[in-house]
């Protein structure tokens, strides 16, 4: 199906008929009762998975099932940032994997995800941050993502909100900037990529919850069973994000998976404040500003397993403490909304990506609180290796064995988000 | 913020606690004669159950005491509380 093209000409002309004469982004298709692959899940990850299938390894029969509807899961329930300043070497090879896709996605995808590299900048408050956090400058480098410490006066000139006073409880010793860093427009993500997709012929289902995985005498799948009718194929990417658990016990491959509630606010919009992305990991706050003009601002997982999508006030406001001492103009900011995502997080704080002992079932999951920054890279991986059944070189660390093994990429301190 | 049920102390704010995990998981032994199946499953792999869910919490900004409760994870409420060592309601 042929897309109308989007350009500032389109959008002009267009205007002209008070843009009535657009067409519908994705089409709402019936499942087919047959698919050469079927991704559980229409999140970012999911939907940039069977994108990547379609356009780079030829496959056009595919179908991708969301229980909800596209954008409504965890792509449109972070906090935009993307950033590869990770520690390890496999780490750092797959977030800035994911860099380098976003850099050019909008045009790829002819829609503008509204990528910002307005630099992501993490805060050193103790002695203990500023040798952690210095190590981590210095192993990015050494593996090409870039990286630079800044001085307390460097990182208030990059960001002029930041209070450098010497008398808050944890004050500011000094930063790392990841220029490269910076945000995007998460639901433009979803919908960027449902349009491709659907323009390369993918099946993008809505309302479609799967059920059951069927499989064979041989023990591989033959097809899934959802709310829609059973769909029959060979291969299954199951991308389900906090679900996953849930999904892969239908097969009965074990995931070291738990799903936590992650939580994040946003404050009435203002004028243009705040130029960059500030993290801290030690006093636990993050926070940039939407073209909106709203302060986003995340908080942290809540200490309990659950499901529910809404966590406790008590920890959005521990964020907000943090948040009023680095910045003290926001103190008398509203917030406007608040809410909450459900994250898989593994034990090691790094996602996996990989076939399972299942033939033709393989899964992409543990993104834990990180997920969004990873979306083109991770999807762009995961389709590489459902097409050729086996891992490319950058995920082939990110097994479900390697639980198994003990060889973990422990990013615990990278991830930024207190578990 | 959850209102968690002590069994020692009666209701209470979620911030007097901290959570323990999954319930009811046995320390493999002897260590040295355990094989990496289940060394993995102890360490790593969680029902993570979707509905009802055994866990454990501490009452640490109280009494102090472990205990195990079962909670919804669909909408949070506690179904019941129960000591350590004790047999998981049914």
């Amino acid at each position: 199906m042929r897309k109308q093209g989007f350009s500032a000409l389109s959008l002009i002309w267009r205007g002209l008929s008070q843009h009535q004469s657009w067409q519908q982004q994705w089409r709402k298709p019936e499942p087919k009762k047959r698919y050469d692959a079927v991704i559980v899940g229409g999140g970012g990850h999911g939907l940039g998975a069977a994108y990547y299938l379609a356009s780079e390894h030829g496959l056009s029969n595919i179908a991708v099932l969301e229980k909800g509807w596209i954008g409504g899961g965890n792509t449109g329930r972070n906090t935009t940032i993307i950033r590869s300043n990770y520690l390890f070497n496999e780490s750092a090879a797959l977030y800035d994997h994911s860099v380098k896709l976003w850099e050019n996605l909008s045009q790829v995808l002819n829609y503008n995800v509204m990528f910002s590299q307005r630099g992501v900048m993490m805060l050193a408050h103790t002695v203990h941050d500023i040798q952690v956090i210095k190590r981590h400058v210095h192993a990015n480098r050494c593996n090409g993502v870039d990286n630079e410490w800044l001085e307390p006066e460097q990182a208030k000139a990059f960001c002029p909100p930041l209070n450098l006073s010497r008398d808050i409880r944890y004050p500011v010793l000094g930063a790392a900037l990841q220029r490269r860093g910076g945000t995007a427009r998460h639901d433009a993500v979803a919908w960027g990529y449902a349009r491709a997709a659907d323009a390369l012929g993918v099946d993008i289902i809505e309302n479609c919850e799967v059920t059951g995985i069927r499989r064979g005498p041989s023990g591989a799948v033959e097809g899934v069973e959802t709310t829609r009718g059973y769909i029959q194929s060979a291969k299954v990417g199951v991308s389900a994000a906090g679900h996953t658990s849930v999904v892969m016990r239908m097969t009965g491959v074990e995931v070291p998976l738990e799903s936590f509630p992650l939580q994040a606010l946003v404050s009435e919009p203002v004028k243009p404040i705040f130029p960059c992305v500030v993290m801290s990991n030690t006093i636990h706050a993050y926070i940039s500003q939407s073209d909106k003009g709203e302060l986003v601002i995340g908080a942290g997982t809540d200490a309990y397993n659950s499901y529910t999508q809404r966590g406790a006030l008590h920890i959005n406001m521990h964020t907000l403490d943090a948040i009023c001492e680095l910045f003290p103009e926001f103190r008398r900011l509203r917030m406007l909304r608040n809410w909450g995502g459900i994250v898989d997080v593994t034990p090691d704080r790094s996602p996996i990506i990989a076939k399972t002992k299942v033939p033709g079932l393989y899964v992409n999951c543990g993104w834990g609180t990180g997920g969004f920054k990873a979306t083109p890279g991770s999807a762009h991986l995961f389709a590489f290796t459902i097409a050729r059944d086996e891992p490319h070189p950058i995920n082939a660390p990110f097994t479900i064995e390697r639980f198994h093994d003990g060889d973990l990429i422990d990013e615990a301190a990278a991830a930024a988000v207190a578990h | 913020m959850l209102l968690i049920p002590c069994p020692y102390c009666g209701e209470r704010p979620e911030v007097e606690f901290t959570h323990g995990g999954e319930a009811h998981l046995t320390r493999p032994s002897p260590p040295a004669e355990v094989d990496a199946d289940t060394w993995t499953k102890f360490l790593y792999m969680r029902n993570n159950a979707k509905g009802v869910y055994a866990e454990r919490w501490r009452h640490a900004r109280g009494c102090g005491k472990f205990f195990n409760a079962l909670r919804d994870t669909t909408t949070d409420h506690f179904i019941a509380v129960y000591k350590s060592g004790e047999a998981r309601p049914q």
